[in-house]
């Protein structure tokens, strides 16, 4: 495939939603303050996640001086042994040899055992704190509503959980030994110089501030740049799942062509990120290095000079020199750690951003109880709704359900159905008034009560990789396989399911992919019959059957629903004449509420409807 | 908690992953140098560089020698400047030959990674639906992702170090033997079991890295099933049990992570241990050789300071050939995307339809199906011709086939037996380009990606007018999209979530009528429509339909009623063909399948 070069306007092709942010979590603005705030966050996140470790992390580095130690005693045993040891073999004398010799094996072994122990524990620290962000980043993508996730996208959540963490891990994988040791040995050849001559380490020093303010210019800048390329590979992420999981329509649409053009976009943007963010480190490396080789000429010449005017020893200068360039050369294995560190940074940032958004739909810090089994009693009290603050859905919405009753929903498309069912639900939370339960608002239970009680079927009927029986036991998990079968049988789904060659332990595959979309619908009713609620709330749950399969489930229904609110939403009013309760929705208004038969009689708009669909029949 | 379902294979093709296991290791690797190519000159710069950059440090000790074994020792002042100079300009050299270098590989490796990640996104989207049904989409986009990190790393970061380091090693291993040939001999022989180690350390960590990687994949492919499947598993309330299918996943990950750094942790502690005795081996038979007369004092001083120099080389091996591991696996995985063929395809001998000639006559021919892997056929034998112009519903029950059979009319899947012709052309020979040109489908389920309205709307005809986009938006009666906030600009959320079920479909209706396609393929498209709006909606298409050939998959009648006539699916055959009365009349199973005459309908 060629690569052309490609202008895709990216924010033409993604349109335009709510806010200029509306992908990002809230804590992460632009302005001064909120990457301050942010910066904060991601280092207090660092410190818990570390805290657990802190008798490891001490193990660590107890091992990593160790190590060190031993690391440094062979140029003394070698010094040892020449200056020592062969004139002390001439004399016929091998005690020192022995002892020398001895001491090799011993710092060898004390070597080999403390770097193998230092890698080992640092490996277990670093993919330690990864686990544990793993865990604490998905559960509290669990723990956020469903309109987060809308304007946040999987595709950005998939990133967060993927790239981001792998921009850390790198940073666990290594970095922390060269961080430690380059440290270490900065500070003690700091040390040494000083000792060495106190006027050759004060004209090093002269090295300094040009050091700070280098790293001060990277620091800077680089966090800049890495914030962008975690950016710029989730819009790449974002069209890679999106679009591939589209394949079909996209290959069907021909939108081959402009697919590979956005994604070369997206991709070229991260690319120039990615260089942005590599030519800084290309440029802080050597730029650190040329000062450290500047620094050794000029004390090498000065040195020189001082030696020329006998104010300073010969050896000195000499060990001075070699003690200098060991002192500059970890600066590049620290610049090096450096990177990785603000690469990980940009990512904990993200994240942080991510484990600081509250959730629109919180849970009660202290729950009421809901009565056990629940009585089903659903009622609106002033619910107002809208999803954007210039578009209401529902105006004040009064509406009382007794437990029991089953209640058909009915109105045209956009009418605002689905929107009290998510209410009811609370897959969001009303604007304005309250939604009950048993009494109860639904702001005060807490969500394993809310869920045990009230379950849905949604238009869309997502189903997980896995096998069929998993995938009923959903919902209720744990349940035997008879249950199983029995829902499946209850509802008419367990033919088809019995013809597959696997039978219940069909691989459905991913989004239910191997079944046809009216078995799959059939699987996710049998889903939430398992369930067994006190509330069930069917959203257009038939709507891709076949009329015998349609028929079925009525008939199924009529039992199921028989001591349990049901709130039913559908457009083939076959189904709504199984309700006690006919409602008639028009833009989230409530135009007629009674009894199936009755409203047909009555000639209003339901009997309108009816009419209209008795016509569609034939 | 639902048990873990069995782990699906990466590649559910064996035979394909025997043969990348056949190859050598570091077969795959290689193959990626095709993406090399164009930056031969940076590599070939970058290589020098280095090279330059390396003798202009070894350079340095020299200087500092000469100045302190020349000028400073003969009390030259007059010598110091100049030999400073060349210090610094020593320095200078080097840093700017590292600038140089550095800048010229961020270059040449992204460029590489990005054009990988172009031609596997370009791969991806030719592969068939089968393909995508197979494998997981987190396996798919770790290849993409972490994979290809892992390539850039050991390009740009390992294959300059391999080559210093083994550089730096021959020299100081050939200048030990001229030193002192027993004792060099033994310095080489000291390579022996480092060699053998990392040979094995390479076996076992190619084994583990692969399997990190594909555990990669595996977390990301259920955190994108939760993504997806937030709504449901919030309707159940069951995010423990997906945050334990996760955590299982998870914690593997870990566990194979912490099993990495074992094994990598044993190898680099080697690599310390190795030279460490030798360097003592060597003291002591040096000590040895000395007193015999066979070496000078000052002889074994610079053998043991030279041997000092090969532990960096040595221990930057342990991270590199771990880092060559990871990228020959990564490299792997990656071709296992890459060597998979695509099945639906262009055949060389394909002519392109002219839009303005095609008819539109469609007809099956003896038709059969069978999905990869499946026992029995879906579609056995299905007989079927859709004159140009005319309508023509499908019907059967769920799980007939149906939308097997419509998904076979734009070669989303080709058929297992028989074929099909549009105006006499097998589909098979005409190319897919002209073919999908000619040929709109709305699925069964709205795909509609996030996106703004315009480009969702015109996805098969990006160069749509204002005009045919209004007409098709009044076709479909999805005029609503001009009360979303920015109008036809508003982004829509994933899959459509911000719009009601029926904006949905309506919306993926909307899109295929705009295509203005010769033939149409309508896969159960009112479903989620109230009777009011399917009525309007009917009415406005069927002027389109009157223009094209449809094939309309159908559950109720008030959607057969769009159609001139009607298929009955059974069986994997059409049993019956004929205008809906007709059938309602005389064919006993159509009744059974779309007569409302049931005792709960009538009922009221
Ligand atoms: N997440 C959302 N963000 C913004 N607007 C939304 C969102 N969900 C729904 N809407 C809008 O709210 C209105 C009501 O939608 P709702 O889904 O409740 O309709 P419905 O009555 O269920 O229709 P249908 O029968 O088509 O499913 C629609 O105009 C829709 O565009
Ligand atoms: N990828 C697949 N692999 C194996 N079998 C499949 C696959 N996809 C579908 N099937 C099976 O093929 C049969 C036909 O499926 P298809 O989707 O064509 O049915 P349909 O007639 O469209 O049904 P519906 O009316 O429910 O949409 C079903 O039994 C289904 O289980
Ligand atoms: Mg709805
Ligand atoms: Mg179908």
């Amino acid at each position: 495939m060629s690569r052309r070069a490609t202008s895709v306007d990216v924010d033409a092709w993604r349109g335009r939603a709510a806010e200029e942010d509306a992908e990002r979590t809230a804590a992460e603005g632009s302005d001064v303050r909120s990457v301050l705030r942010l910066r904060g966050r991601s280092r207090t996140l660092l410190r818990s996640l570390l805290r657990p470790h802190r008798r490891l992390m001490l193990w660590a580095v107890a091992l990593l001086l160790t190590q060190n130690a031993a690391a440094m005693a062979a140029p003394y045993l070698v010094k040892v042994g020449i200056d020592t040891g062969v004139p002390a073999l001439r004399a016929d004398d091998t005690t020192v040899l022995v002892w020398v010799a001895l001491a090799f094996a011993v710092s060898a072994g004390a070597e080999y055992v403390a770097k193998r122990g230092f890698v080992l524990a640092s490996g277990r620290i670093g993919q330690a704190v990864l686990l544990d962000l793993r865990r604490r980043v998905y559960r509290h993508f669990q723990r956020l509503s469903p309109a987060f996730h809308e304007r946040y996208t999987s595709g950005k959540t998939i990133s967060r959980m993927t790239s981001d963490m792998d921009s850390i891990s790198e940073l666990a994988d290594g970095g922390i030994e060269d961080l430690l040791l380059a440290g270490l040995s900065v500070v003690s050849i700091a040390g040494m110089l000083l000792w060495l001559d106190l006027e050759l380490a004060l004209v090093t020093l002269v090295s300094f501030p040009f050091l700070l303010w280098i790293s001060a210019w990277f620091r800077r800048n680089s966090a800049v740049a890495y914030r962008r390329t975690r950016e710029t590979i989730a819009l790449v992420i974002v069209h890679f799942v999106e679009s591939l999981g589209g394949i079909g329509a996209v290959q069907a649409f021909r939108r081959q062509e402009r697919n590979q053009a956005i994604f070369d976009a997206v991709n070229d943007d991260f690319r120039l990120a990615n260089r942005r963010a590599f030519r800084l480190i290309s440029t802080f490396a050597p730029v650190v290095k040329l000062i450290g080789n500047v620094t050794v000429a000029v004390v090498l010449t000065y040195g020189g000079w001082l030696v020329l005017r006998g104010e300073t020893e010969l050896g000195v200068l000499a060990a001075f020199l070699l003690y200098l360039r060991r002192f500059f050369e970890p600066m590049q294995e620290l610049s090096m750690f450096y990177n990785s560190l603000q690469s990980a940074t940009a990512a904990l940032e993200k994240l942080a951003g991510v484990l600081d958004e509250r959730p629109d739909v919180a849970e009660p810090a202290a729950p009421v109880p809901l009565r056990r089994p629940a009585r089903g009693d659903v009622a609106l009290r002033g619910v107002s709704f809208h999803y954007r603050p210039d578009t209401p859905i529902l105006p004040p919405l009064d509406l009382e359900i007794p437990g029991g009753q089953t209640v058909a929903v009915v109105g045209a498309t956009g009418a605002g159905k689905s929107t009290v069912a998510k209410l009811v639900t609370r897959f969001y939370d009303p604007v304005d008034g309250s939604v009950l339960l048993d009494g109860v608002d639904l702001r005060d239970l807490a969500e394993d009560d809310l869920r045990r009680a009230v379950v849905m079927v949604t238009q869309e009927n997502f189903l997980f990789s896995g096998t069929v029986a998993e995938n009923i036991e959903f919902g209720r998990p744990g349940a035997s396989r008879d249950a199983v079968e029995a829902a499946a049988r209850a509802i008419g789904a367990d033919a088809f399911i019995r013809a597959f060659p696997e039978e219940y332990d069909t691989e459905v595959r991913k989004r239910g992919g191997r079944l046809s979309a009216g078995q799959r619908q059939l699987v996710a009713f049998a889903r939430a019959f398992l369930a067994d609620p006190a509330v069930l709330i069917l959203d257009e749950a038939t709507s891709s059957l076949d009329l015998p399969s349609e028929r079925a489930v009525q008939r199924a229904l009529r039992t199921i629903l028989a001591e349990r609110t049901a709130i039913v939403i559908a457009h083939r009013l076959s189904t709504v004449e199984i309700a006690d309760r006919v409602l008639v929705l028009d833009s989230g208004r409530v135009v007629e509420d009674g009894p199936p038969s009755a409203l047909v009689d009555r000639g209003g708009p339901y009997a309108q409807l009816h009419e209209q669909w008795r016509d569609s029949l034939l | 908690m639902p048990s873990l379902s069995p782990q699906p294979e990466p590649d559910p093709d064996p035979e394909k992953r025997r043969s990348t296991r056949r190859r050598h290791p570091l077969a795959n690797l290689w193959r990626i140098r095709a993406y090399l190519r164009p930056y031969a000159w940076h590599m070939t710069v970058m290589t020098l560089a280095t090279m330059l950059a390396m003798a202009a440090s070894i350079a340095i000790p020299l200087v500092i020698q000469a100045v302190v074994d020349g000028p400073v020792k003969d009390g030259d002042a007059a010598g110091l400047p100049l030999l400073g100079l060349a210090a610094l300009g020593l320095g200078v050299a080097e840093a700017v030959l590292h600038f140089l270098r550095r800048w010229i590989q961020a270059e040449a490796a992204l460029g590489m990674e990005a054009s990988i990640r172009s031609s596997l996104y370009a791969h991806l989207q030719r592969l068939s639906v089968a393909f995508h049904s197979r494998w997981q989409s987190g396996q798919l986009l770790s290849r993409a992702t972490s994979d290809l990190a892992t390539i850039r790393r050991f390009l740009s970061f390992g294959a300059p170090f391999l080559l210093v380091s083994a550089l730096t090693y021959v020299v100081v291993i050939v200048l030990l033997i001229r030193l002192h040939w027993p004792l060099g001999l033994l310095v080489a022989a000291s390579g022996l079991p480092l060699f053998l180690s990392a040979k094995r350390f390479g076996a076992n960590y190619l084994a583990v890295s692969r399997q990190q990687q594909d555990q990669q994949g595996d977390v990301a492919t259920q955190v994108e099933e939760t993504a997806h499947g937030m709504r449901t598993i919030k309707a159940f309330g069951r995010s423990r049990e997906v945050y334990r299918r996760f955590d299982i996943r998870a914690v593997r990950l870990h566990d194979t992570a912490v099993r990495k750094a074992g094994l990598v942790a044993r190898f680099w502690a080697l690599l310390d241990l190795v030279p460490a005795v030798t360097l003592g081996v060597v003291l002591v038979a040096g000590a040895v050789a000395v007193n015999a007369g066979q070496m000078t004092l000052g002889g074994l001083v610079a053998f043991a300071s030279l041997h000092l120099m090969l532990a960096w080389p040595i221990e930057a091996m342990g991270w590199i050939l771990a880092i060559a591991q990871e990228a020959m696996t990564a490299a792997d995985r990656l071709h296992e995307v890459f060597d998979t063929e695509p099945t639906v395809v262009d055949s060389p001998a394909a002519v392109a339809l002219a839009p303005a000639a095609v008819k539109g006559r469609l007809r099956f021919e003896n038709i059969g199906f069978t999905y990869p892997g499946a026992d029995l056929p879906v579609l056995r034998s299905v007989d079927l011709e859709i004159a140009p112009g005319e309508t023509m519903a499908l019907v059967g029950v769920t799980g007939s086939g149906k939308s097997t059979l419509a998904a076979l009319v734009p070669r989303l899947q080709d058929p297992t037996r028989g074929r099909i012709t549009l105006d006499g052309h097998d589909l098979r020979d005409l190319t897919l380009d002209s073919l999908r040109r000619n040929v709109a489908m709305a699925f069964e389920e709205p795909t509609l990606f996030s996106m703004s309205v315009r480009e969702n709307l015109t996805l098969g005809r990006p160069d749509a007018s204002d005009a045919d986009v209004a007409e098709a938006l009044r076709v479909a009666r999805a005029e609503f999209v001009r009360d979303l906030p920015w109008g036809l600009d508003t982004r829509i959320g994933e899959q459509g979530m911000s719009l009601s079920g029926g904006q949905r479909q309506r919306l993926a209706l909307a899109r295929a009528v705009v295509v203005k396609p010769k033939v149409l393929v309508l896969d159960d498209p009112l479903s989620s429509l109230d009777v009011h709006t399917e009525a309007q909606v009917e009415e406005a298409l069927r002027r389109v339909l009157a223009g094209a050939t449809a094939l309309v998959v159908a559950h109720r009648p008030s959607t057969v009623a769009l159609a001139d006539r009607v298929a009955l699916l059974e069986d994997g055959r059409i049993t019956a063909v004929g205008r809906h009365s007709d059938l309602l009349a005389s064919v006993p199973t159509y009744r059974a399948v779309l007569s409302a005459e049931a005792e709960e309908v009538s009922a009221r």
